[in-house]
């Protein structure tokens, strides 16, 4: 015997591989809870929400009630599921909307995940209880309109006034900017001060006098969530706002590293809901008297996204797999992202293709996720710079100047 | 409240007036597990019934019953919920769901002898599991299984238990020792009171069955299953399973497919049809 299954065994279209099979009885409990909440509360309406360009607030509670808000965080509220855990929920919300899972990602790694790591007790006590409940949105400015892939360039500065701290600056394309209530803001302290013109991360409330967040509109990408600008004149702020624990670029990078790793799972999840639709619809739709899969050309092209997805998938959980280990390198992180999200943009538009007229309107979530996806193949670390960050990894030699 | 009223009569006064100072509602639900519905089930050609060797879940139905026990638990400002349920080979998956939403412990029998348990015979293994499942104050169960429907199996369990019964629960107030209902009915509801103990069936979509939360699926899986035969219930296997069965699945037939439903085109007269169709019907 060779060990193979019987010829003609049935295989789920949806999951070819059988990759369920690698997760345990509690992360598909949790998986199938969020793939249940996506269905019942985000597809039915983030159509709407895409038209109308916006993300309701109010979905923070709902996240947090589930769990998902600094769900890999332990303690303060958080749910401290495993980090495998984590990427499939990105991955269930990004099945729904990147937007949806933005959220996530931002409210969890980027503004939760430094108060945790970097945060003073006070800090921690104060913020993160609410923001895991949902009560309290955070965002994160690292981003600066003249300052994106390259962020130690950023122009914002951090002044010592006596014991205050005094923010400067502007920062761009800050997902939840305008709904926060808190904002994670990196800076540059002076040169010459005690600092020695360290970048520093500041816990900045929102209503603090000097703050400001202008909505950024007319985008055509990400639609279903909230982006801004953030205006920090003269933002005086007390000595306990500054994040004791972390000095230097390693701060915001390292929360950039735990949002990457969610994307890698997520943009499966966007890949796997434009699949399944360009399967759903060929099987549907018929033309010269056939459904449109018989053809061998959209066989082709279903069978090479299937493929797409799955692979997907299984880089995704070994990065899981090697993140709850405590090995996973940055490196590998960038991999995962890099070459996941460019996946979910060709197989996107692959499935666009598949729905013919049909796959530009957002009747269907295709070309949503297609639009979406632009922006996540650009934020949090461009695919360009990921690749050049592998191609250090096996070279040796740095080629980003 | 309990059901183990055992000391006289001031033992009742007794645990009334410490319900007062306590306040506490131990409801027990049963479920059952089932095939997931999204995957195309099978009859077994030899036995005339569902096959159930792969994994099963929690049977939609049922979720609406724990809702609603872990509703008037928490109304109730303490007490726990316990579930009961029979599945073929220690199948926890159902449970754990359950447990999740913050069910606290099960009791699950599983026995080979239990295969072709019929709705009497699982009444029977339901009704032990509730006596070992220890002091209820209410059962709940669904009106009936989505797989099964036979909806005979928590009357059949309250009389075994000799419990008042109650079907089609809308609605469940707890007023001291007495439930009052509101029974669904096809022109509205009743209102009825019955009093504590009592088996209650639930009516499917009464309540939004809450998702497990992330720290409920991780504490599902320390929360205790009491996994028991037959033989740790006091059951003869003989008056279960194929052995017991009081029916017998004679011959399964397919549904005949629904025809087509009629096409009416609009020609601007359109509604005048669909109005003729109601009067036919007599609807309207």
């Amino acid at each position: 015997m060779t060990g193979h299954a019987p010829l003609g065994q049935h295989v789920d279209p949806r999951d070819v591989l059988a990759t369920d099979s690698l997760l345990s009885d509690e992360e598909r409990l949790l998986r199938d809870t969020v793939r249940q909440f996506v269905g019942d509360r985000i597809l039915p309406e983030v159509g709407e929400w895409f038209d109308a360009g916006t993300f309701p607030a109010e979905m923070a509670k709902e996240f947090g009630s589930l769990g998902l808000l600094g769900m890999h965080l332990e303690g303060y509220g958080c749910a401290g599921t495993s980090a495998t855990a984590y990427g499939l929920a990105c991955l269930e919300l990004e099945a729904g909307d990147s937007g949806a899972r933005s959220f996530v990602s931002v409210q969890g790694s980027l503004a939760m995940f430094p108060i945790w790591a970097f945060g003073s007790e006070e800090q921690k006590q104060r913020w993160l209880p609410g923001m895991a409940a949902g009560e309290l949105i955070g965002c994160f400015g690292l981003t600066e309109s003249d300052s994106g892939s390259d962020p130690s360039s950023m122009r914002t500065t951090a002044r010592r006034d006596g014991d205050d701290w005094v923010l400067n600056g502007s920062k761009m394309w800050i997902t939840n900017g305008s709904i926060a209530d808190v904002a994670v803001v990196w800076a540059r302290t002076d040169p010459e001060g005690p600092d020695g013109g360290a970048v520093r991360g500041f816990v900045v409330p929102t209503d603090t006098a000097g703050f400001a967040a202008p909505e950024i509109h007319r985008k055509v990408s990400l639609r279903a969530s909230v982006t801004s600008e953030l205006v920090l004149d003269d933002v005086r702020l007390p000595a306990d706002a500054v994040l004791p624990g972390v000095s230097g670029m390693r701060g915001p990078l390292s929360c950039l590293n735990e949002a990457r790793f969610g994307i890698s799972f997520g943009a499966v999840g966007a890949a796997r809901a434009c699949y399944e639709a360009a399967l759903e619809y060929s099987l549907d739709r018929h033309q010269f008297d056939q459904p449109i899969a018989g053809f061998q050309l959209t066989q082709r092209k279903l069978v090479e996204m299937m493929v797409s997805v799955q692979r997907g998938t299984l880089v995704a959980l070994h990065l899981g797999r090697m993140k709850d280990a405590g090995t996973l390198a940055t490196q590998q992180v960038s991999f995962g992202k890099m070459d996941n999200v460019r996946m979910a943009l060709e197989v996107a538009r692959e499935a666009r293709s598949v729905l013919g007229a049909n796959g530009i309107t957002t009747e269907y979530p295709v070309i949503r996720h297609m639009n979406n996806l632009e922006s996540v193949y650009t934020y949090e670390g461009t695919n360009e710079i990921h690749t050049l960050i592998l191609g250090h990894a096996i070279t040796g030699i740095p080629a980003f100047q | 409240m309990s059901v183990a009223h055992t000391g006289g009569a001031c033992a009742v006064c007794y645990r009334a007036v410490a319900r007062d100072r306590i306040p506490s509602m131990n409801v027990v639900v049963c479920v059952k597990q089932i095939p997931d519905p999204a995957d195309p089930g099978s009859l077994d050609p030899q036995t005339k019934t569902l096959k159930r060797d792969g994994k099963l879940i929690l049977d939609e139905s049922d979720s609406y019953g724990v809702e609603m026990a872990l509703q008037l638990v928490d109304t109730a400002g303490g007490g726990e919920v316990t579930l009961v349920s029979m599945a073929p080979n220690n199948e926890v998956s159902g449970l754990r769901t359950a447990l999740a939403m913050g069910a606290a412990k099960a009791v699950l029998v599983s026995d080979d002898a239990l295969a072709g348990t019929d709705a009497l015979g699982t009444a029977k293994v339901l009704a032990k599991a509730i006596e070992r499942a220890g002091d209820a104050d209410l059962i709940l169960a669904a009106t009936e299984s989505s797989d099964g429907y036979t909806g005979t199996v928590p009357e059949q369990i309250a009389e075994l238990l000799n419990l008042p019964s109650v079907t089609f629960a809308k609605e469940i107030a707890i007023d001291g020792s007495t439930a009052k209902i509101q029974r669904q009915t096809e022109a509205g509801y009743d209102d009825v009171e019955s009093p504590l103990p009592a088996l209650v069936s639930v009516t499917a979509g009464v309540v939004e069955p809450r998702y497990p939360s992330f720290k409920g699926i991780m504490a599902a899986k320390s929360k205790p299953v009491d996994e028991v035969t037959l033989g740790d219930l006091g059951i003869d296997a003989g008056s279960v399973g194929w052995a017991g069965g009081g029916q017998e699945i004679v011959e399964v037939t397919a549904a005949e497919e629904r025809e087509a439903g009629t096409i009416v085109e609009d020609d601007g007269e359109g509604f005048n049809k669909i109005v003729d169709y109601l009067a036919e019907l007599k609807v309207i």
